[in-house]
This record gives structure tokens, sequence and C-alpha cells, in this order.
């Protein structure tokens, strides 16, 4: 399981050096916007929220770097992310925890049910290259080339507001009080299905154009061509022998656009005022709410790395030759 | 270099946008910033694409603007690029500590999401015009470009005429000068276009949330307006429509010669010659009898 | 010995199609009989492998097959065109009647799939009524075959070698006891130690098995040592036919001269080895008349000029020889 043991300490690295950015930045560029911040609120902070501002922006210049450090991951590992100005005096901790499940699901399905999708209709278009398929090309290409939250305002105009089907704005109809029971999910989904349509309509692209170039590429394996010598059915080449090792680069590669997905897909939030970490990232850079921003940056890191995690899983399922001798 | 016709289309569009942003200022109808009497109004023949809550031309938003991306995505293409090179080919042809560190450091960079990254950098960031915004885009996105480059560079550091170069005692700086680098042309332009989509979708997405300095236009900045002023509720289509059709048409522009760069260097995903009539199919070759007997 | 199996007439290949193909095979004929081992020689190019997936329509884009027949003879009922069958037709026929073994020992086995996979799928393709339980008896029984133990049934293909990979796909082109094997470059890959234990074990399985061979290589003298008869081919042609023996002790055609000479024969007296100067030609634009007279030492008027046609060359009284060469022109 040497392959494992090393990936994990790959996203061990990575989520230390995205902390330490997170820690570095408020000190390495000049001015104290979070000072100026502070003073604004003068006397409705505590002093122990204060102290936790001071600790996460650097603002003991009396201690040495190292001290500060020190502090720093004492109070993150406490979860102490700061107090959030946007929603004074909210901890920004909480307003994650609010905005989080938002966020996972709706991204978190939509990622999925486009990888899925993508994948099927890449392995399709290159196996039938050269048939009317070859059409997603041009049509993928434009999608891929408009920003994720254009194409959400567009389906805004076309599909909601006053006369339109779908709700334009939130996450659930106001009034109704988040939990478990039918009305309230039915509204979720209800306000989730457009931003989950553009989320899917713009990220697919990317998956379609790789299937299909690997497909093309692995098509002239020496082992497809074994596949159709033997005379098995288009189906079994297709699937078995061709698609199946195409998916490889595939979901390796899942890794690395996850990052991308995510960002566009913050942004799709904002249009819709989807309730979600993109929304009050949008709200915490309107307000410079830092501590604000900065938290969602870090969670937003280590639920991408987390995911990561579970795609070199699935790799590792997949490719029996990572699997080798452990 | 023959170029195909999509490599073609790319090319013509890309220079139809440079020259938009050459000239763009100087052949606005009228100051974009300027306010107008006509407010919120849908196009007509003196406001082509209509105007903006304060009276404001969007058509000459848009034509202004256009400097502001090309000059983001070309100066953020070029400083990650330039990275991506000196990290990719040092990674690939250097061995030990460093070339791994190196590596490392790029695959933390892929991992980390991009968008969230750069938007707390830029914010906080004292001032935010185009040079800081390409800086900061260019800083934070070289780290694919580096990973691509370092994959090309490990298998032709294994090839024969590198191996002869490095027996003979050439310098590392000629081998990878003369030998290495020229080789990695076609997959650095690559690079540099993917990454120039990359910077442009990214500058206009800070703009659209309000991280970059407003008072440069931009399309981003146009849509940021668009949507602070409710112009969807308003149903004024015209003020983020021709914006949105500026950056997918760019876009397109920049993955076009992408994909034409890309057929150049694997011929697999050419399409054939002469494929109209007939499909090739893999696995069972087509029969295609001149005499005419009994086949397909 | 001398019933026909396989019959290939006229056939030819192009790549591309329009004003850039590129002919790669031109007007063959070749006749492949019962139970004999036929080899086809020839430079990288020279159409040889071209020939071979041609004959099952396999070959990749942009192949195209521009005309010509591949007659099969079955053992029982009428012989009938390969190249005239329908896709499911073609399908129900490969590995059936002819399997191939193929040049890339490494990439021929899928990397994903088991052993056992690969050796089952094809059973269950053709034969669907069996059950899993016989299927992967037979696959044992392959195996054993290749002298491979059963136990590596359950391994991927990266935990074999390469010797036994090979061995694997000669296994599994013997699956459904065809009546043809087409082997291309079976053994390149392999160092010459396991090359000829392969391809002894494989003389073997025919004598057992009774199958025919069509077995492509660039190294003539494995095939003199292999094959009945040799056919050569050249700038996709095939240019001297003859039996194994007697092409080893006299060949007419200078092309199938330079060849023999090009490599060490394993057993028999040292010979200097001369090879063949000049490079073979380009497909794109071929010498006009014979191909070959470009390199060749005994060009003379003729050859410049026409194309010569592959014939019995006059005042040999041996059966079973055709050459195409001004300097034996047919009788």
């Amino acid at each position: 399981m040497s392959y494992l043991l090393r990936r994990t300490g790959f996203y061990l690295l990575t989520a230390w050096i995205a902390i330490t950015i997170n820690f570095l930045l408020p000190r390495l560029i000049p001015g104290d916007p979070v000072m100026s911040l502070i003073n604004r609120a003068q006397g409705q902070l505590s002093t122990q929220a204060i102290q936790s501002l001071y600790v996460l922006f650097g603002l003991n210049k009396d201690e040495s770097i190292f001290v500060q450090y020190g502090h720093y991951w004492a109070q993150l590992l406490h979860g102490d992310l700061g107090l959030s100005f946007a929603f004074f005096p909210t901890p920004v901790a909480s307003v994650i925890a609010d905005s989080l499940p938002w966020t996972l699901a709706l991204v978190g399905i939509t990622t999925l049910a486009s990888f899925l999708l993508g994948t099927a209709l890449g392995v399709y278009a290159g196996w039938r290259r050269g048939s009317w398929l070859d059409l997603v090309i041009p049509v993928t290409t434009f999608l891929s080339s408009v920003p994720y939250f254009w194409l959400g305002l567009i389906a805004i105009a076309l599909f909601a507001g006053v006369n339109g089907i779908f709700p334009s704005s939130g996450g659930y109809e106001p009034g109704l009080v988040p939990g478990w029971d039918p009305d309230f999910l039915l509204s979720a989904v209800q306000h989730s299905l457009l931003p989950a349509v553009t989320i899917l309509l713009s990220s697919m692209s990317g998956w379609i154009l790789s299937m299909r170039n690997m497909m093309v590429t692995v098509a002239a394996e020496d082992y497809v061509t074994v596949a159709h010598a033997k005379g098995l059915s288009e189906r079994r080449v297709m699937v078995s022998y061709a698609a199946r090792n195409a998916l490889l680069p595939s979901v390796s590669g899942f890794a690395l656009s996850l990052g991308l997905v995510v960002g566009g897909t913050l942004l799709v939030e904002i249009v819709f005022s989807y309730p979600g970490l993109g929304f009050e990232l949008f709200q915490a850079v309107g307000a410079k709410d830092y501590p604000l921003m900065q938290g969602i940056f870090l969670i937003i890191t280590l639920s991408v790395l987390a995911a990561n995690f579970v795609a070199d899983l699935a790799y590792l399922v997949l490719d029996p030759r990572t699997r080798r001798e452990g | 270099m023959r170029l195909n016709a999509k490599t073609k289309i790319g090319l013509v569009l890309l220079a139809g946008f440079a020259l938009f942003a050459v000239i763009g200022p100087w052949i606005a109808p009228y100051d974009p910033t300027e306010r107008g009497g006509d407010m919120l109004q849908p196009p007509s023949a003196q406001h082509w694409f209509g105007t903006t809550h304060l009276g404001q031309d969007i058509l000459s938003q848009v034509l202004t603007g256009t400097r502001g991306v090309l000059l983001v995505g070309f100066v953020a293409g070029v400083v990650a690029t330039v990275l991506a090179v000196l990290v990719g080919i040092a990674s690939g042809y250097l061995t030990g500590l460093a070339a791994e560190g190196l590596s490392a450091v790029s695959n933390v960079f892929l991992v980390i999401p991009a968008l969230p990254l750069i938007i707390i950098v830029a914010s906080t960031l004292p001032g935010t015009g185009d040079w800081t915004i390409a800086l900061v885009i260019g800083l934070t996105s070289w780290a694919w470009g580096a990973r691509v480059l370092r994959a090309q560079t490990l298998s032709l550091r294994r090839r024969d005429y590198v191996q002869a170069a490095r027996a003979t005692g050439e310098p590392t700086w000629r081998i990878i000068g003369f030998e290495i680098l020229p080789n990695l042309t076609a997959v650095i332009a690559s690079g540099f276009v993917g990454t120039v989509i990359f910077a442009v979708l990214s500058e206009i997405t800070l703009a659209f949330i309000g991280v970059s300095d407003i008072s440069d236009w931009n399309w981003g900045t146009i849509l940021f307006w668009a949507q602070s002023q409710q112009a969807l509720a308003q149903g004024a289509w015209w003020w983020f429509v021709p914006a949105g059709l500026a950056i997918a048409l760019l876009g397109t522009a920049l993955s076009l010669l992408n994909f034409g760069i890309d057929e150049f260097v694997s011929p697999r995903l050419r399409a054939c010659a002469g494929t109209a009539k007939v499909r090739m199919r893999v696995g069972f070759t087509p029969v295609l009898r001149r005499e005419g007997g009994p086949g397909e | 010995m001398s019933e026909i199996e396989l019959e290939i007439k006229g056939l030819n290949v192009d790549y591309g199609l329009g004003e850039q193909s590129v002919h790669a095979v031109r007007d063959v004929d070749l006749t492949l009989r019962r139970g004999e081992v036929l080899g086809l020689a020839g430079e990288s190019g020279s159409g040889k492998s071209t020939l071979a997936y041609g004959l099952t329509r396999l070959l990749p884009p942009p192949g195209v097959i521009r005309g010509g027949q591949v007659i099969y003879h079955p053992e029982q009922g009428e012989p009938f065109d390969v190249l005239g069958l329908s896709d499911r037709q073609l399908r129900a026929f490969r590995w059936a009647q002819t399997s191939i073994v193929f040049q890339g020992a490494m990439n021929s086995l899928n990397p994903v799939h088991k052993i056992s996979t690969q050796l089952t799928d094809v059973l269950r393709a053709h034969e669907p009524g069996s059950t899993r339980a016989a299927r992967l008896a037979r696959a044992r029984e392959l195996l054993a075959l290749v002298g491979i133990p059963a136990d590596r049934l359950d391994s991927y293909p990266h935990q074999l070698s390469g010797g036994m990979r090979q061995r694997v796909m000669i296994g599994m082109a013997l699956a459904l006891r065809p009546k043809i094997v087409i082997m291309d470059e079976p053994t390149t890959a392999l160092d010459v130690v396991v090359q000829r234990q392969i391809l002894g074990q494989l003389v073997g399985l025919r004598e057992r098995l009774g199958f025919s061979v069509l077995f492509i290589t660039h190294d003539l003298s494995l095939l003199v040592e292999f094959s009945d008869r040799i056919a050569i081919m050249y700038g996709g042609r095939i240019v001297e036919q003859a039996s194994a023996a007697g092409l080893h002790k006299d060949s007419l055609h200078p092309y199938s001269h330079g060849l023999l000479h090009s490599f060490p024969a394993l057993r028999g007296p040292r010979e200097e080895l001369s090879g063949i100067p000049g490079s073979p030609p380009d497909l794109r634009s071929m010498p006009t008349g014979c191909a070959f007279h470009p390199r060749c030492p005994h060009s003379f008027d003729p050859c410049v000029r026409r194309v010569p046609e592959l014939g019995a060359p006059q005042g040999r009284p041996e059966q079973d020889r055709s050459v195409a060469c001004w300097l034996h022109p047919a009788s």
C-alpha cells in the first residue's frame, strides 16, 4: 500500500502548504486591513475575539514569526477561524458550517454526475469518430469557453424570474425551516435544479473532450485490435477494452480538474444567491471580510484534497498495476 | 507547417480581438463611464448594445474593455509560461532532491483550487489594477504547464541524441537550449494558449465578484455592474449578453488554436482526409473495391 | 498436404483515400495450404503486416481494402470470400477460423483484466451456451498447452514476463481450435533463447493440432528453419515464392538473396553478411518498373521500365516456385 501512503503524505504536505500560505499572506503584505476592521468594530468585540484575530492576522508585532506560527496552529486546531465581519459577530467557523452542506450537496452531486455523464458521452464520441457525435466537439468547446457564472445568468434570464419555471435565487422557499421534512426538501431540490444544470453543462465539456481524445488514442492500442480479432461484440470491445483503459487517465485527471471545477461552481452559487460557500465568499469579498475569505479558502482546499483522496482510491481499484506488491 | 481550418479560424478571430484591443478605446462611440440621458435602453441605432442604468453606452464599455482583458490574459500567460518552462524543465532534466522538490511544489499548486487562492491573494493586496491581477494569476497558474513540460523533458532526456550529447560532455545549458527546448516548442505553445484561456476567465471572474479595481473597464466589470444593478430582474438582457459572448468568442478562438496545436503534436487526433464518404472504423477496415465486386 | 486453406487473390490495400493515399499492398496472390507453415518475409514497410491484418479487415484507419478477394475453404461446405462477410458473420469467423498472435508481446494483453478474463471472454463470445466452469477449465487447458501453470490464471499481464505473455497469446490463439494462425513477428521482442523455445513449441503444437500458420517476420533465417514455404515481399508485392529449402539453397530474386545474407544462420557454415545497400522504397513515390531496381546490383534495361510479373521462372523444372524478376522471366 505504498501508493496510498505516498498519496496521503502528499495531501498532508499540500494541506500544510495551504495553511502556511494562509498564515503568511497577511504577514507578507504591507498594511493591516484587519486592524481597521477591528477598530471599526471597537467596543462590540470581546477581548477574546480580538486576541483570536491578532493571532490569525499577525497583528502582535512583538512576537517572533515562529511563535506566531505556533499560536496560529494551536488556534486552528481548536477550530477557531476568527470572527466574520460580514456576519458580525458570528464566528467564521459557524458561517462555514451553515453553508458547507449546501455546497457539498450541490457541487458534490453535480460534479459526480458531470464526470459520469461527460465520460460516457466522451466514450461514444471517441468510439464513433466521424459520425454525428463529432458535433459535440464544437458545442462543448463553446460551452467550456464561457464562464460558468455567465451561463448561470442566461439560465436565470431564460427559465427563472417572474414568469419562469424555476426560482432565480436562494436555496429554499423563504419561510421554510431547514430540516428533513418533505416541503423543505422539495423546495431545496427545486431551487438547486437550475444551478445544477448550469454547472453540469459547463463542467461536462471538459470530461467529454478528454475522454474522447483518450478513446481515440486507446482505440489504436494492440489489445483493442486483439479484442476485435477475437470477434468479441462491439460493446464488449468498446466498454471493457477501450473505455476501461481510457478511463484511467481520466480518473487521475479528475483530481487535477477538480480545483477548476470547484472554482467555477462557487461562482454559479453567487449568480443564484445559493446559500453555499461561494455566495459567502462573494459577500466576504464585498465586505472585505478577510477572516471569512481565509476560512473559506482553507475549507475548500481541504475538501478538494479529500475528494482527491477518494479519486485515488478509485484509481487503486481500477488499475491493477498500482496494486502491485504492497 | 500547414495550418488546418480550426487553427486559421482561431487565428483570424484572435487577430480581430487584438485589433480591437489596440483601437477599441478610439473607435468607441462614447466615453464608457460618461452618463447619458437614455437610461437602461435596449439596443438602438444610437446605442448598438443598449445602455446601463446610468445611461452609459455598453458597446463603448465592451470595446474599451477589450484591451484590459487581452493585456491581463497575455501578461499572465507569459508569466506562467516562463515559470512553467523553468520549473518543468529543471525538474525534468535535473535529478536529486531539488528536482523532486520542484515537482512536488508544482503538484501542490495543481491541487490547491486556483480561483479561491487567487481571490484571497488579490484581495489582500493594497491595489488591484490590471498589472497586479495579471501577476497574481500568472504566479498562481504555472503548475499545469510545469507538470506537462516535466513529463516531456523526462522522456526527451532518455532519447539517444540527448544521451549522446551528455556523453560527449556538452554543457547542460547547451543541451537544454539546443536539444531539449526546440522539441518542446509545441507543448509550450499549447500550454501558453491554455494558460491565457484560464487567465482571461479568472480575471473576468475577479472583476465580476468585485475583487479587481472597478474603475478599469473590462468585460467582467460590465457584468459586475449588471449583476449589482439587478439587470436580470429588470429584463436588461443586453447588459450582460454582449460581454459574455465576447468572452465566449475569445475563449473559442483560443481553444481552436489549441486544437490545431494538439493535432499537430499527436497525429492520431487528426481527422483523416476523405472521411466524408467512408467512415473509418477501428476493427473493421472498409472494403472499397474499385472493380465493384461484392463488397460494402 | 496440398489442399487449399486460404486463397488471396489480387489483394490491394491502401492507406488513406483519394490523392494522398499510399498503396501498401499491390495485387498480391498468395495461397495457404492446409497444415503448412507459410513464411512471409520482407523489410519493414514491405507490406507484410498490412497484408496479414488486411486479410480479416483488422487494419486500423486510414487503411482501406481497395480490391481483391480472400477466399476461405472450410473443411465442409463452399468456399467463401472473407471480405464479403457482414460484420456479424465476420465476428463469428474471426478467431474461430483465423486467430492472430500479434507483434507486441507487451501490448497485446489488456492491462486491466486478469489472464482468465481474457482467455474466457473469447470462449463466451463464440460459445454463448458454455458454462463458466467449462470456460475456466478450457482456459486452464490452454495455459497447460503452452506450458504455463494454471495458477497464473489469476495474474494480471504486468505480473508476467514478456515470454510468458507471448505464450499466453499463443494459448489464446488456439482457444477455438482455429484452422489458421497468423503470427506477426511473434517473437521479435523476446531474447533469442526464449524466441526459439516458443517457436519450437509452436511447431510441436501444429503437429498435434493440425492448423496452418502464416508466419510473418523480417528474420529470414527463422523462416528457413521453421516454415515449409516462404514468400518474400518488397514494396507491397510478392517478389519470390518457393519452398523453404529451395529458397535457402538457391534464391532467384536479388532481394531474396540480399535478405538471406543479412541474418546470421544459427546453424551451418559461417558466412559473410552482406546486407542490402540502400533503404526500403518510399511508398509515396515508388520507383518505376521493378521497385527494387534502384538497390539491385543486377539491374538492367527492362527493370526500370516495366514491372516484372510473378511466375514460374523459365528453365527451372522444379515445381512450386515463382519469382518476379527480369533476370528470370516467366515462362
